[in-house]
């Protein structure tokens, strides 16, 4: 059962392959309906949605690292949108690097914003960005680093529950409002924008675009193997014991702060990576992905797809997401009441999310797998 | 860290070279050995001058009313609570006042506490498998895999405590007793040598009653089995010798027929109770 090694196993399970066929099928149907299919065709995906779709992908991978956290590890984080746009704007100062002197202003190195501030030199932090595989690491390590030393702090002084929601609500609320300040050097309330290559394709092309949509959906399937690889091994199991005795993991010997820091900082990096597929799809970063409310409506895709299964993350952020996209287009008002409306209906209808629905097929049928080799085991 | 320090040390061998002793040193019988211990709280003197020595391989019951020290007792022993004065020493190398809680407890003394709790959501199993003696750092548990040894370890432990056929269950769905049992596999993962049990059948229905007397005693001989009980009945089908406690001292000690005939102890424990009855 579990003599694989430990990034292979969530090869070996039914759920988990399940998903990365249906992904894998929706990625390519969605390829071949923009490539194949004429334009005006009623099958026809245009550029436009490809692009909406690679977009709710980014969402979903950030779903799946909340629900880590939320699900397995029992840290409901308020903050995680703080993770993600940290990743989000380590690429959106590659990308604005990339601009070049092709800006309004046409300075050679520094982006609009600075030669509009009458700054004459780049920031320190901003050196190296003009750099792909430096800014790349960056997306991963700067979410990183913020969730290492933070979590360090959070979890040595045994903060939990709710307090430890409210302190990581307060971190992206403090971050939101610096990232406001001009003089923090990420382009204030207007954030970075006006980008125009990535790795040197044009962002605005329909090829870049599925191929942004492509890499977020390769992005997700990797995101969601890792993960489902940390949960099914035996630090997993340490998470979900920690989840719901925490005391009683302790003095088993287990250094339970340091599994909280090691998947926080995990989830962190996902979150990060998110943000960075993210950005280049809508072309811009600004601080009001920091906000506090944001955080909380990622809480609420993965309370709607269903806790703690993973891929109920991913259902719950593409269903709430293409959900937004369609009552906001048809009645931009109603938006929040029908958010709040199908809330309260799946809590008091499904309390475990969609995926409550579907799993209680699969656990029939493991159930039943069970008790046989048990009985085989015991023959 | 430590050794590179033992390396800058030049007045004795590196630490690392020494050999590891066995851990528990029993050649002179006692595995378990209090003397003159007393502590108190404000005043109050929870433990007086107590002395008890545990022989290797014993099951003893510990019984007395409310406030006789028995769980103070256990605190002593596991490092909770630090004594005024008195020795105690485990084996006849381990001086346990010297030693804090985690030491002590990888030390090989283990303890269940009166209300069980297990892993819920996880199998009985992977209670076992978490609860299991290993590696207990990040990446060793993140890449850590089942092998036959671990296997056989873990199905020899539910065997005993008789939850075999529930390996694959949610410890979730077990009953309170089947839960006391789980735990107790869990603290015999950990192969320790002496086990403390604080109140083992509150709240259990007489079939579990007697199927936690049988893992008891079954237990005895490979491990040091020390319980706290207040079920008479309890105590009577699986004690070989009885300790009564009163106001922190040792009131009286031997079979449960020599203890209970004891005028004393009549008086202070089992006269209450008979008075209580009727």
């Amino acid at each position: 059962m579990q003599s694989r090694s430990w990034l292979m196993r969530p090869f070996g399970e039914r759920s988990t392959l399940i998903f990365l066929a249906v992904l894998l099928a929706a990625m390519a149907l969605v390829t071949l309906m923009h490539l194949a299919v004429p334009p005006g065709h009623s099958l026809h995906v245009s550029a436009y949605t490809v692009n909406l779709f690679g977009k709710y992908l980014s969402y979903a991978l950030l779903a799946v690292a909340v629900d880590l956290v939320w699900g397995y590890l029992g840290i409901l984080s308020l903050g995680h949108g703080a993770f993600f746009a940290m990743g989000g704007y380590a690429m959106g100062m590659y990308l604005m690097r990339q601009i070049g002197d092709r800006g309004v202003y046409g300075h050679p190195v520094l982006p609009d914003f600075m030669v509009f501030l009458n700054w004459d030199s780049l920031p320190w932090y901003w050196h190296g960005f003009d750099m792909a595989g430096f800014a790349f690491l960056m997306v991963l390590l700067a979410p990183g680093a913020l969730a290492l030393i933070f979590g360090f702090l959070a979890f040595r002084s045994r903060v939990t529950g709710v307090y430890l929601s409210i302190i990581t609500q307060a971190l992206t609320f403090a971050l939101m409002l610096a990232f406001f300040r001009n003089e923090m050097g990420f382009g204030g309330n207007n954030g970075l924008t006006d980008f125009r290559e990535i790795l040197g394709f044009n962002l605005r092309s329909s090829e870049t675009r599925l191929g942004l949509f492509l890499a977020s959906g390769v992005a997700l399937a990797v995101g969601y193997l890792l993960c489902r690889a940390i949960v099914t091994s035996k630090l997993g199991r340490v998470c979900v014991a920690t989840r719901d005795a925490e005391a009683r993991t302790r003095f088993l010997g287990y250094r339970v702060e340091r599994f909280q820091l090691f998947v926080f900082v995990v989830s962190a990096m996902l979150a990060g990576l998110a943000g960075a597929l993210y950005v280049p799809q809508v072309g811009i970063i600004n601080p009001s992905e920091f906000s506090p409310l944001f955080s909380i409506e990622i809480v609420l895709w993965v309370a709607l797809g269903g806790r703690a299964t993973l891929y109920g993350a991913v259902i719950g952020a593409i269903l709430v997401n293409y959900a937004k996209t369609v009552f906001t287009g048809v009645m931009p008002d109603a938006w929040l009441f029908a958010l709040g409306g199908l809330f309260v209906l799946v809590t008091v209808f499904l309390p475990r999310g969609v995926a409550g629905l579907l799993s209680l097929r699969l656990r029939r049928r493991r159930d039943a797998d069970a008790s046989f080799s048990a009985k085989e085991a015991s023959a | 860290m430590s050794i590179l320090r033992s390396l800058a040390s030049r007045d004795r061998v590196f630490d690392f070279l020494v050999p590891v002793e066995s851990p528990v040193d029993v050649r002179h019988g006692p595995i378990l050995y209090l003397e003159d211990v007393t502590v108190s709280f404000d005043g109050f003197k929870a433990i007086n001058d107590l002395n008890l020595t545990i022989d290797d391989g014993e099951l003893r019951c510990i019984i007395g009313p409310n406030g006789a020290g028995k769980t103070t007792m256990m605190d002593i022993i596991t490092g909770k609570t630090r004594p005024d004065s008195g020795k105690v020493w485990f084996g006849s190398r381990h001086d346990l006042l010297a030693m804090n809680e985690p030491q002590i407890a990888s030390l090989g003394i283990g303890r269940k506490f009166q209300k069980p709790t297990v892993f819920e959501a996880l199998t009985v199993f992977e209670n076992l498998e978490l609860a299991m003696a290993a590696d207990k750092r990040i990446l060793p548990t993140l890449t850590a895999r089942m092998n036959g040894e671990i296997r056989d370890r873990i199905d020899e432990v539910l065997k005993t405590i008789g939850l075999a056929e529930l390996r694959v269950r949610q410890a979730g769905i077990l009953s309170h007793g089947q839960k006391q049992w789980l735990e107790i596999g869990m603290l015999l993962m950990q192969r320790p040598r002496l086990l403390l049990v604080d109140e083992p059948v509150a709240g259990m229905t007489e079939q579990e009653m007697e199927r936690t007397a049988e893992l008891l005693t079954g237990l005895a001989g490979k491990q040091s089995v020390v319980v706290v009980e207040h079920d008479m009945g309890f105590v009577r089908s699986i004690a070989r010798k009885v300790t009564v406690l009163h106001q922190g001292s040792v009131l009286a000690e031997g079979s449960m027929d020599q203890v209970s005939s004891d005028p004393r102890v009549v008086e202070v424990y089992l006269g209450a109770e008979a008075e209580e009855e009727v």
